[in-house]
């Protein structure tokens, strides 16, 4: 197990800079997820700690030793790839045994390895097929044991689960959270996907055009969003946004009945973005005046309907925009009804519209 | 007395043959001849081979196929008369050490092309792909010249050396190489193998396909290659299958049946490579494109 650092850490390809200046140190036994959209930088990072892409400048350090031009082989890493990266010539035995190809165990400790991780991973019945007769989850598990085989200081998981149809994804995502418990090896786990960043990680790096916008743990992310960026990529459905004018800590909208009291004092005045989640925004039954109630209130004409059993969401165009809220599950608007939706002011998230960072 | 079973069962029957009838429209059928005759043009040649060899050498101007009274007379006499076997030995030696050295170095600089990115990857493989345009004849003398001063002629190294690695096979393997997707080469680089290791353990395995394709089309070009071991060799126990074959026209009149039964045998090695290799060949030419 090792503690990884990167000071400075950044990656170019000839003009272009796919990874800025990142300074993160991920603590021996952490799950780290890297979340971002596709070219933000994250698969780069990764690549660089596992050996496949040299550090154009800054400093990795691996159990405290810099590593920058050590091969990946010497870094004592595994790494799981999207496309699983088993061989299809030979067995899934044969592919766990690979990981052991440098080891100096001997054979019957290699045999002896191999079996446990196969053990583990619910393969001992697959160790004599080929990878042609496994399903997707069968085949990840394989390139989990291959990675696992040799004890390494660190797993790297790049977007592993992305090639899963959704139901085995879950189940991969707790099989992988759950081996993380048992081995305790520090994770390092590359996804676009931020449901499976915010179920598994202990910490989540949010990327986005090379840089580093928030690093911290899934509910603090979520709760304390710093930038716009950041507030619309974790949760699901986004967050949403409303363009608004604040002036003497209130805020001003043409869709809101009334001027936005918040919860708590921000000294700025101009243009702002008012955030609030889907889950945070409800359907009411009346306006403002006639319920007292502070905060956000809107009103808005429903443009499409999403059951999803426990809850409904509800899309409402607005005079300018549209906004998703939540209704309980046996409520279903019909299409083109005039609705109201509240949310409270605890549950309001203020960024400036300009630089777009929580105010 | 037909019952409703009867017709439901007859109907599709008697639609299907419809359906056949329409099917032989005039273009299918001169399709089809054609083909036939293509068919018969190409199998006639060895028909041919097979029915002389087993003629004896006053019937072999009767035309017809099966002999009047075969016998095995001449294959016991290119067997044991002339040097046929050691001509099959050579023979045998020159296509799979230059099979196996093609697909050692072919495939080594086709994998290096394909998946490792240095300064003038292009013009090297240009320089390397320029090298099919220019014909075997304008290379003999130079070949001759080298053979001649490194002291190879009359040797086995001598027949070899030219077609030991050629661009063709590097072309077609780099072709493949680039289908191989680089996580399994990153994958093995991680878990520790060399760059020899990779290429040969992981990368090599996974272009079967065109490994066999490239072998039986090295293998076929050796084994029947004529010219360039006409030139370098003069002793008679280093001549390969076709100069043996050829001396029993030049030193002992010309003896069709023999010449046509060492061909038949000689023939014997390419079938069974290609029965053995069938189901990889077929793949390996189709994703290749190639034709044989």
């Amino acid at each position: 197990m090792a503690e990884i650092q990167l000071e400075g850490l950044a990656k170019r390809f000839g003009n272009v800079t796919a990874v800025h200046d990142m300074d993160l140190t991920i603590a021996d036994g952490e799950f780290v997820v890297f979340v971002g959209p596709s070219g933000c930088g994250k698969s780069t990072t990764l690549r660089m700690m596992a050996g496949l892409e040299d550090i154009s400048s800054g400093t990795l350090h691996l159990a405290g030793e810099p590593v920058n031009h050590k091969d990946p082989k010497q870094r004592n890493i595994a790494m799981v790839f999207q496309n699983y990266a088993i061989y299809p010539h030979v067995t899934v035995r044969k592919n766990i045994g690979f990981g052991l190809y440098t080891s100096k165990l001997s054979s019957a400790e290699k045999t002896a390895r191999i079996n446990e991780t196969a053990e583990m991973l619910g393969l001992e019945d697959l160790l004599d097929r080929r990878p042609a007769a496994l399903s997707g989850g069968q085949r990840q598990r394989v390139a989990i044991g291959r990675a696992m085989v040799r004890n390494p200081a660190a797993f790297l998981f790049d977007e592993p689960l992305s090639n899963l149809d959704a139901q085995l994804r879950a189940q991969m995502r707790i099989e992988i959270k759950k081996l993380h418990q048992r081995l305790g090896t520090t994770i390092v786990y590359v996804t676009h996907d931020q449901v499976e960043a915010m179920t598994m990680a202990d910490r989540i790096v949010v990327m986005r055009d090379g840089k580093v916008l928030q690093i911290g743990r899934p509910i603090d992310l979520y709760e304390h969003p710093a930038d716009v960026f950041t507030a619309r990529f974790i949760g699901s459905p986004s967050m949403n946004m409303i363009e608004g004018n604040m002036r003497d800590g209130l805020i001003r909208h043409d869709n809101a009945d009334l001027p936005i009291e918040l919860d708590r004092k921000i000294g700025h005045a101009g243009r702002v973005l008012l955030g609030v989640r889907p889950h945070d925004l409800h359907v009411t039954d009346g306006s403002p005046r006639v319920s007292g109630e502070r905060g956000l209130h809107l009103h808005g004409t429903v443009s499409t309907v999403e059951p999803l059993g426990a809850e409904t969401l509800v899309h409402l165009d607005l005079a300018e925009g549209s906004v998703i809220a939540t209704a309980p599950g046996r409520t279903l608007p019909a299409i083109g009804e005039k609705l109201s939706v509240h949310a409270a002011p605890e549950s309001l998230y203020v960024f400036d519209a300009e630089s777009e960072k929580a105010l | 007395m037909a019952t409703a079973t009867d017709t439901l069962v007859d109907a599709p029957r008697s639609s299907s043959s419809e359906r056949t009838m329409r099917d032989v429209r005039p273009g299918r059928v001169i399709a089809w001849t054609l083909l036939f005759l293509g068919g018969v043009l190409m199998v006639m040649p060895i028909v041919l081979m097979l029915s002389t060899s087993l003629k004896t050498s006053d019937q072999i101007y009767d035309l017809r196929i099966i002999p009047a009274s075969p016998t095995l007379a001449n294959y016991v006499s290119v067997l044991t008369s002339s040097e046929f076997i050691r001509w099959f030995v050579n023979s045998t030696v020159v296509a799979v050490i230059s099979t196996a050295s093609n697909v050692f170095f072919g495939g080594l600089v086709g994998y290096t092309l394909a998946k490792f990115d240095f300064r003038g990857r292009y013009i090297v493989f240009l320089a390397i792909l320029s090298t099919l345009m220019i014909p075997t004849e304008m290379l003999v003398v130079p070949w001759y010249l080298m053979a001649s001063q490194f002291g190879w002629l009359d040797s086995y190294w001598g027949i070899m050396f030219p077609g030991m690695m050629e661009a063709f096979g590097v072309f077609l393997m780099k072709q493949f190489f680039e289908t191989v997707p680089d996580d399994f080469l990153e994958a093995a680089r991680v878990d520790g193998m060399n760059e020899f290791t990779i290429w040969w353990r992981v990368a090599m395995p996974l272009v079967t396909p065109a490994i066999s394709a490239m072998a039986i089309f090295t293998f076929l070009g050796n084994w029947t290659a004529f010219f360039w071991p006409l030139i370098v060799t003069t002793s008679q126990d280093l001549y390969t299958l076709p100069v043996g074959l050829s001396s029993f026209a030049v030193r002992q009149t010309v003896q069709w049946e023999m010449i046509m039964t060492g061909a038949s045998l000689a023939t014997l090695p390419t079938l069974v490579v290609f029965l053995l290799l069938q189901r990889y060949i077929v793949r390996g030419v189709m994703l290749a494109g190639l034709k044989g």
